[in-house]
């Protein structure tokens, strides 16, 4: 149990590991936690924009919903839309890395030309002219947003296959007559997954904030929708005086992007084959 | 005895590239027409310093670098002028062992689940078949059972060696190849190493190609030394000739060269000075004539080829002048 005694030493990876922890809760038990599961939908117009108080820890918005509910309610929301679009990128990008890293000739070149195409692109730029193009809903955020994920997973599996095809294994495989998908699955890949695991972990955080920033443009979630970067961009009208109704939004989409990037430099130090231990 | 293995005119470039619109990149001739056979049975030592072409020898001998000249005939058969994947199939005999057993396993893979992928990718289907060679193998190489779960991390240099040996026993070849076997191991281990491979020879009946750089240890262990200078053969004779009377002055200062715990016996020979030439830009005439010291204008003009010379084989247009000059313990 070397890994995880040296990983509890690691603080902001265990805080990392604690907040994403927290997330994964209350996107899963969301509903049985919120004090106003209701509120999802429904709108109480007497109690508009009451500030943070016993019965409303978080303040209500501007359709006298909870906040509290409604940032408890918003994390299955994020956390549905990073893990589809980090495990699509991830589907996409993983193969295309390892057959770019290990081939020879023109077929790698143009997958890598493909993706240095899709780098060079600011990614929130590309996620805006799409989600435009099909039209503001979740699933063309999702769309946009793997769309233009997957070619960081190509180059990190790109290099690191590169880098696993001149091992000394790898040709001992060769030599004993391996097949090539078996090289590159059962050996390449799990020799390759440390910096694929912090990248998706990273990913995660990020996805939620970019999916954030289309919510809070409007190309993402449709009221009333409890999302986290809806209701930033719905308090926007009631600055300052309502502070409450940006600042907890906010506040959960700055917390759970930095659990993720916690946890995610946290893992890169742990993924080390020297750490396994057969007992 | 007809040779279990046999090299023709093998010859190897590495890495010649046509460029666009840049001047073409010229192919490393990293082995130049080698010749050799292998009798079952039979140790082969296979010496030269390093960037020789050895290595480079063995690897396109079992099939992982393509030839692009000669002929490979294993059991008579010809095996080359094959595609990697078709090459590999045809020389199943034949194995490899890496120089660095320890990189040449997946650390993430423990021992048994290694030796018993190599079965599975060989085609042994019947998982009591591969439990009971695996056993058999680690207990021929004197590892117990406790090796299997275990990681390549948690063993020693000797242990690796012996792991490496196993996963190649497992798939019975009859040709191994050893690259290097006992470099960077100590002189004890390295003892405990040569005594498994000769009795893992006897009981198998293994034929061994054995690629290496000290000379103690190949006058030790092999019945026949090739010695390699710039990608040619230039000296074959049996290892007991080659140690006491060599013939090509490149085998005469690499003995001179080599340290030795009774100085006097050893062959008058310069050292050679300098450099060996790079692969790709070699020399006219004969490869080591720039550095040996009994080179004359004809060596600077004509690539000797290998000849017999009485006792073995030697590439030197001038092995007889030199032999007679130079002043050779009987």
């Amino acid at each position: 149990m070397l890994v995880l005694r040296k990983f509890l030493r690691d603080i902001p990876a265990v805080a990392g590991a604690l907040i994403v922890l927290l997330v994964l809760l209350l996107a899963i038990l969301g509903p049985w936690i919120a004090p106003y599961p209701e509120d999802a939908a429904a709108s109480h117009l007497l109690r508009r924009l009451r500030p943070p108080s016993a019965a409303f820890p978080f303040g209500t918005d501007n359709l006298g919903r909870d906040i509290l509910s409604r940032v408890i309610l918003g994390a299955r929301g994020a956390l549905t839309v990073s893990l589809t679009v980090v495990a699509a990128a991830m589907a996409i990008g993983v193969p295309l890395g390892l057959v770019a890293g290990y081939a020879r000739g023109v077929v790698p070149e143009l997958i890598m030309r493909v993706t240095d195409v899709f780098l060079a692109l600011p990614q929130l730029i590309l996620a805006l002219a799409l989600a435009q193009l099909l039209g503001p809903s979740v699933e063309s955020a999702m769309l946009a947003l793997t769309l233009t994920y997957w070619p960081f997973f190509t180059r990190i599996v790109h290099a690191e296959t590169q880098r696993l095809r001149g091992a000394l294994f790898v040709d001992a495989l060769q030599g004993i007559g391996a097949s090539t998908p078996r090289i590159l699955f059962l050996h390449i890949l799990p020799n390759a997954l440390s910096p694929i695991i912090v990248r998706a972990t990273i990913g995660l955080g990020f996805t939620i904030l970019v999916a954030a920033v289309l919510g809070f443009l409007g190309m993402g979630a449709t009221p009333p929708d409890p999302d986290w970067g809806l209701a930033v961009a719905q308090s926007r009208g009631y600055l300052p005086n309502a502070w409450w109704f940006a600042t907890f939004p906010g506040l959960a989409i700055l917390v759970a992007v930095l659990g993720f990037n916690l946890l995610g430099d946290g893992l890169r130090d742990l993924v080390d084959p020297r750490l396994r231990r057969s007992r | 005895m007809t040779p279990i293995l046999e090299v023709r005119e093998l010859a190897v470039d590495l890495g010649g590239r046509r460029r666009w619109l840049r001047p073409d990149l010229p192919p490393v001739r990293a082995v130049r027409g080698v010749s050799l056979s292998l009798r079952p049975g039979e140790v082969l030592g296979l010496v030269g310093e390093s960037g020789c072409g050895k290595t480079t020898l063995g690897r396109t001998i079992l099939g992982l670098q393509r030839e692009s000249g000669g002929e490979i005939r294993l059991d008579g058969a010809v095996v080359s002028g094959l595609a990697p994947r078709e090459a590999r199939r045809a020389r199943n005999a034949i194995h490899y062992v890496h120089q660095d057993a320890g990189a040449a396993l997946d650390p993430w893979w423990s021992i048994g689940r290694t030796l018993e992928e190599a079965l599975l990718v060989q085609g042994v289907r019947d998982p009591a078949e591969r439990r009971a060679r695996i056993d058999e193998v680690l207990a021929a190489v004197g590892l117990d059972a406790t090796a299997r779960p275990r990681y390549p991390h948690e063993f020693s240099g000797g242990q690796l060696r012996r792991v490496a040996l196993a996963r190649i026993l497992a798939l019975r070849p009859r040709v191994v190849i050893l690259d290097e076997p006992t470099s960077g191991l100590d002189m004890s281990v390295q003892a405990m190493v040569l005594n498994l491979l000769g009795t893992l020879r006897r009981r198998y009946g293994l034929t061994y190609l054995f690629i290496s750089h000290d000379l103690s240890v190949v006058r030790r262990f092999c019945d026949r030394v090739a010695i390699m200078y710039l990608g040619r053969v230039v000296e074959l004779a049996t290892a007991a000739e080659v140690f006491a009377r060599p013939r090509h002055p490149y085998t005469r200062a690499l003995l001179a060269a080599s340290p030795s715990l009774s100085p006097e016996a050893r062959p008058p020979a310069p050292i050679p000075a300098g450099e060996p030439p790079s692969a790709a830009r070699l020399p006219p005439g004969c490869a080591f004539s720039p550095r040996c010291p009994h080179a004359q204008a004809p060596c600077r003009r004509t690539d000797p080829a290998l000849a017999p010379d009485g006792r073995g084989e030697t590439a030197c247009l001038r092995w007889r002048e030199i032999a007679a000059d130079t002043m050779l313990p009987a």
